[in-house]
C-alpha cells in the first residue's frame, strides 16, 4: 500500500512538471491553459499521497476548476488567432527563453542544495484530514479566515468597478 | 527691586522674538516694539532709584539666573553684574533706544520690512543690555556678536541694493577682526587665571601678575584689539562710514550712542587690566589720539551728511579711548553719555532733513533750512554745540573739557595727549558749524517735501534738553563712579596747567573754529572752493575725503591678496576631491536611472536575481 | 503508511516554483504571465502542504488555504485590469506597459 502511494506521488509528480513545462511554453493560450489544468491535477493527486485529502479537493474545485475557468472565459474574450500565435513564436524565438532559464536554474539549484544540506530529513507520514483542518482553520486562525474574507471581499469590489468604469469613457 | 534686573534684557529679546515669528499690523508692531523698550527703561530707572536710595552691600549686585555650561572646571553663568558703571550704561542704552525706537515708528512707516526693521532693534536692545550687565566676558562676547550680528542685518536691512548688502558686510567682516582678537584674549585669559567673571579677574589678575608683565600686556592688547574694531577706532574705522547704508535711527542707535562705545565700555570694565599694562594703556591713549584727528579732518571733507556724522562719531570715540587711555576712566564714561545724547540726536535730526528732502544726502544741496524746519534747527543747533563743546552750556563741553584736563593730568597723562585733543576741538567745531551753516543757512537748494510729525520730534526735543542738562551732573557723576572707576591723577608738579586754563583754551578754540567756519562757509564760499581746488588743497581734500587713503590701502593690502589666493585654490586637489565626488554620484545617478526601464520582466527579473544573491550570501559566507 | 521522504515533496515545490519563475520572465504575453504566476504560487503550496504533512500539523494545509484565497482575489483583479488593457491597448504585451519607465 505504501508503496502504492510513494509510486502514485513519484508519477504525479513528474506529470505535473512536464506538464507545467508545456504550459509555459505553449504558443496558444488555450492550450498552455489546458496543460495547466493537467498540472493541477497532479499536483491535486501529490496532495493527496502527502496525507491532504481536503487541500487535494481544494486545489481541483478552486484551481483546476473555477480559477482556471476564468481565465479560460479571458481568453474567450481575447479572441486570438493565428496572427497571435505567429507572435508568440517571434517573442519566443531566439535566446529569449536563456535568460530566465538560467536564472531559474540558478534559483532551483540554489533551493535544492537548501532542502538537501538542511535538516529536511524524515518521511511525510501523517494523515491530515478536513475534520483537524477545520479545527485549527476556525480555531486559532480565526483572524485570518476574517482577513481573506474581507481581502476576497475587496477583490469583488475592485474587479467589478474596473470592468464597470470601462463603460464610461 | 533690583530683583528685577533680568527684564531689562529680557523683555526687548521676548518682544523681538515675537516680531520676528508672528505677523501682526503695523500698529501693533510699532506698539509692542516701543512698549517693550519702554517697560525696560522704566525698569531699569526703578532700578536705579532703588540702587541709588539703598546701595547695595558692595555697592554691586550679582544676579545669578542659571548656570550656563560646566566643563571642566570651566563654568560660567548667565549673571547679570549691576555697578555704578553697569548702571550708567544700562539706564543711558535702555532710554535713547527708547527714544529711538519712538522715532522709528514714524521714521520707519512708510517701509515694508516694518515688523523685521523692529524685531532688529530689540533684538539691538537685548543684546546691548546683555554686553553692559554680564558678569562674565563669556556672556558679555555673547551680547558683543549679538549686537554685531544686529549691525550688520541692520546695515544691510535695504538689503535690495547691493552697496547695502556690502556695507553690511565689511561692517561684519571688519569688525571680526577686532572680535578674533578679542575671543584669543578671552582664552588667555582664561587660560591664565582660569576663570572669566569680570570680578574674579579684576581681584585675581593684580595678585598674579607684576605690572608690565609680558602676559598682562598681551591680554590688554588682545581685549583692546576688541574694542578698537568695535568701536571703529584706528586702525579698523574703516567700516563705519559705510555703515551708514542702514536705516538713520539704526546709525543713530546702533552706530552712534550705543554699539560703538562698546570698546569703551570694554575697556572700562578691564581698566584692571590696563592699570596692569601701562604700555596698553598707553596704545589706547595714542590710538584713541590719532583716531580723533585723523577722522576730524576726514569730517571736514564730507558732502553726505551722514558721513559726516560718522566721522565725528568716529572721531569723538577717539576722544573716549583718549580719555580711557590716560586713565580719566570716569572722564571716558561720562562722554559716553553726553555724546550718546547729542550724536543720538544729531542722527535724528539728520533722518528728519533727509526725509524732509526726499533722500538728499549731499548737505551741499540744503541749505536754508532753519525756517522751514524749526524744530529741527533748534535742537540740531543745541545738539552741534553740544558736540562742538560750547562753553558752560552745553553737556558736550562739560565732558571734553574733562577729557581735556584728564589728558593733562591723569596718572597717564602729556602735555602731547592734551594738544592733540585741543586740535581735535577745533576740528569738531570747524567741522560742526560748516555742517550746520551748509544745511540750515545759505540758501535753499532743495524744497522741502515733508514735515516731521510728533513722533519724531519729541525724541529729539528730550535728547536736546539732556545734551545741555546732561552736563551738570558731571560732579554726581564722578563722585558715583569713584568706588569702579577711580580717576587717576598724576604728581601734581607735573601738570602744566590748571583745569580752568584747560577749559579756557578749549573754549578759545571753539570760538576759533566757529569763526573760522561761519568766515569760510557764508561770509566767504569762493575762498574756501579756490583753497579745494589749487592743486595741493585738492590732493589733500580728495585723501581726507577717501579717509586717508585707508580703504585703498587695505584693499591693496589684504582684500586683493585673499582674493588672488582664493583664485588660486579654486583648482586644488581638495576641491577636485569635492568635484570628483559629484561627478561619481552623477555617474551612480545614470546607472540606476538605466535600471528604471518600465520594463515588468526587468523587475521580476531583479528581484529573482537579489533573491539569489542574497540567498547565496546566507549559504556561503 | 506512506513514506515520500519531505525533501521530495519540498523540492517537487521548488520545481514548480523555479518553473513559474523562467516562465514569467520568458513571456511577454501578459496572460501567461498571470498563468505563471499560479504556477509560482502552487508551487510554495506544496511545500507548505509537505512540511505540514512531516511534522503531522494542519497549519501547513491552512497556509495553502490561505494562498488559494490570495490567488483568487489576485487573479480576478488582475484578469479584469488584463481584459481592460487588452481593450485600450488591443495587445498583451506586457513590455508595451512601460508608462513607469523613466
Amino acid at each position: 500500500m505504501s508503496g502504492l502511494m510513494e509510486a502514485a506521488f513519484y508519477v504525479a509528480a513528474v506529470v505535473a512538471v512536464v506538464s507545467t513545462i508545456l504550459a509555459i511554453t505553449r504558443l496558444v493560450a488555450v492550450h498552455a491553459l489546458l496543460y495547466l489544468i493537467v498540472s493541477f491535477l497532479g499536483v491535486a493527486v501529490v496532495f493527496y499521497t502527502m496525507g491532504a485529502p481536503l487541500v487535494a479537493t481544494l486545489e481541483v474545485i478552486i484551481y483546476a476548476g473555477a480559477i482556471l475557468v476564468l481565465f479560460l472565459f479571458v481568453v474567450m474574450m481575447m479572441n486570438l488567432g493565428t496572427r497571435d500565435r505567429e507572435r508568440e513564436r517571434q517573442w519566443l524565438s531566439g535566446a529569449a527563453w536563456l535568460g530566465p532559464a538560467i536564472l531559474s536554474a540558478i534559483l532551483l539549484a540554489e533551493v535544492i542544495y537548501l532542502i538537501v544540506s538542511g535538516s529536511t530529513s524524515g518521511a511525510i507520514a501523517a494523515n491530515i484530514g478536513p475534520k483537524e483542518v477545520a479545527f485549527a482553520l476556525y480555531g486559532p486562525y480565526m483572524i485570518g479566515v476574517e482577513l481573506a474574507s474581507m481581502l476576497l471581499l475587496g477583490a469583488v469590489v475592485g474587479a467589478t468597478h474596473l470592468s464597470k468604469a470601462e463603460a464610461r469613457p | 527691586m533690583l530683583g528685577l534686573l533680568w527684564l531689562v534684557p529680557a523683555i526687548p529679546f521676548a518682544s523681538a522674538l515675537v516680531l520676528a515669528v508672528a505677523r501682526l499690523p503695523r500698529k501693533v508692531v510699532a506698539w509692542l516694539a516701543v512698549a517693550s523698550i519702554a517697560a525696560s527703561t522704566v525698569i531699569s530707572l526703578l532700578i536705579t532709584y532703588s540702587f541709588l536710595h539703598t546701595p547695595p552691600t558692595g555697592n554691586a549686585y550679582t544676579q545669578v539666573l542659571w548656570r550656563w555650561l560646566d566643563v571642566s572646571g570651566f563654568h560660567p553663568d548667565i549673571a547679570l553684574y549691576l555697578d555704578p558703571l553697569s548702571l550708567i550704561f544700562m539706564v543711558v542704552v535702555a532710554f535713547v533706544s527708547f527714544l529711538i525706537h519712538l522715532y522709528s515708528t514714524e521714521f520707519m512707516i512708510g517701509d515694508d520690512g516694518y515688523a523685521r526693521f523692529f524685531a532688529y532693534m530689540n533684538l539691538f536692545v537685548a543684546s546691548m543690555l546683555t554686553l553692559v550687565l554680564a558678569n562674565n566676558l563669556l556672556l558679555l562676547y555673547l551680547g558683543w556678536e549679538g549686537v554685531g550680528l544686529c549691525s550688520y542685518l541692520l546695515i544691510g536691512f535695504w538689503y535690495r541694493d547691493p552697496v547695502n548688502g556690502r556695507a553690511g558686510r565689511k561692517a561684519f567682516i571688519v569688525t571680526r577682526v577686532g572680535d578674533t582678537s578679542f575671543v584669543i584674549g578671552l582664552f588667555l585669559l582664561f587660560q591664565q587665571l582660569g576663570t572669566l567673571n569680570i570680578q574674579d579677574l579684576m581681584r585675581v589678575a593684580p595678585e598674579s601678575w607684576h605690572v608690565g608683565s609680558g602676559v598682562a600686556v598681551a591680554v590688554a592688547f588682545l581685549l583692546l584689539g576688541g574694542a578698537v574694531g568695535k568701536s571703529a577706532q584706528l586702525p579698523l574705522q574703516t567700516w563705519l562710514p559705510d555703515a551708514m547704508a542702514g536705516p538713520t535711527p539704526v546709525s543713530a542707535l546702533i552706530h552712534a550712542a550705543t554699539m560703538v562705545t562698546a570698546g569703551v565700555y570694554l575697556i572700562a570694565r578691564t581698566h584692571v587690566l590696563y592699570a596692569l599694562a601701562p604700555s596698553a594703556q598707553f596704545a589706547v591713549a595714542v590710538i584713541g589720539a590719532a583716531t580723533l584727528l585723523l577722522a576730524g579732518f576726514s569730517a571736514l571733507t564730507q558732502h553726505d551728511l551722514k558721513r559726516v556724522l560718522a566721522y565725528s562719531t568716529i572721531s569723538q570715540i577717539g576722544y573716549m579711548f583718549l580719555a580711557l587711555g590716560v586713565g580719566a576712566w570716569p572722564a571716558a564714561v561720562f562722554h559716553f553719555m553726553t555724546h550718546a545724547f547729542f550724536k543720538g540726536l544729531l542722527f535724528l535730526g539728520a533722518g528728519i532733513i533727509i526725509q524732509a528732502l526726499h533722500e538728499e544726502h549731499d548737505i551741499f544741496r540744503m541749505g536754508g533750512l532753519w525756517k522751514r524746519l524749526p524744530v529741527t534747527f533748534w535742537t540740531f543747533l543745541i545738539a552741534g554745540c553740544s558736540l562742538a563743546g560750547l562753553p558752560l552750556i552745553t553737556a558736550g563741553a562739560f565732558s571734553k573739557d574733562w577729557i581735556l584736563w584728564g589728558a593733562a593730568s591723569a596718572s597717564q597723562g602729556s602735555t602731547g595727549l592734551w594738544v592733540a585733543a585741543l586740535i581735535g576741538v577745533l576740528l569738531t567745531s570747524l567741522y560742526t558749524f560748516r555742517m550746520i551753516f551748509l544745511v540750515f543757512f545759505g540758501e535753499s537748494h532743495t524744497p522741502v517735501t515733508k514735515k516731521p510729525g510728533a513722533a519724531m520730534l519729541i525724541p529729539c526735543i528730550v535728547l536736546a534738553f539732556l545734551s545741555i542738562a546732561g552736563g551738570y551732573i558731571r560732579i554726581p557723576f564722578a563722585h558715583f563712579l569713584e568706588e569702579v572707576l577711580p580717576w587717576t591723577t598724576r604728581v601734581a608738579a607735573a601738570v602744566p596747567l590748571s583745569e580752568t586754563a584747560s577749559a579756557t583754551a578749549a573754549g578759545l578754540v571753539f570760538l576759533l573754529g566757529l569763526v573760522f567756519a561761519w568766515f569760510f562757509i557764508l561770509r566767504r564760499p569762493s575762498l574756501a572752493k579756490s583753497l579745494a581746488t589749487n592743486p595741493a588743497g585738492a590732493a589733500l581734500h580728495r585723501f581726507w575725503f577717501s579717509d586717508w587713503a585707508m580703504d585703498w590701502l587695505y584693499e591693496r593690502i589684504f582684500v586683493r591678496p585673499v582674493l588672488w589666493i582664493a583664485q588660486i585654490g579654486k583648482g586644488d586637489v581638495i576641491d577636485g576631491s569635492y568635484d570628483g565626488l559629484a561627478i561619481l554620484t552623477q555617474g551612480g545617478w545614470r546607472a540606476l536611472r538605466s535600471t528604471q526601464s518600465g520594463k515588468l520582466r526587468w523587475y521580476a527579473a531583479a528581484i529573482a536575481g537579489g533573491t539569489i544573491v542574497l540567498i547565496a550570501v546566507v549559504l556561503f559566507l | 503508511m506512506n513514506a515520500v521522504p519531505m525533501s521530495d515533496g519540498l523540492i517537487l515545490g521548488g520545481i514548480l516554483f523555479a518553473l513559474g519563475l523562467a516562465g514569467l520572465l520568458m513571456r511577454r504575453n501578459l496572460l501567461l504571465i498571470l498563468v505563471s504566476i499560479e504556477v509560482m504560487l502552487n508551487g510554495a503550496g506544496v511545500a507548505f502542504v509537505a512540511a505540514g504533512s512531516r511534522w503531522a500539523q494542519p497549519d501547513g494545509q491552512i497556509m495553502f488555504l490561505f494562498i488559494l484565497a490570495a490567488a483568487a482575489a489576485e487573479v480576478s483583479v488582475a484578469l479584469a485590469l488584463l481584459v481592460r488593457y487588452y481593450r485600450m491597448r488591443g495587445t498583451l504585451d506586457a513590455d508595451t506597459a512601460r508608462g513607469l519607465g523613466e
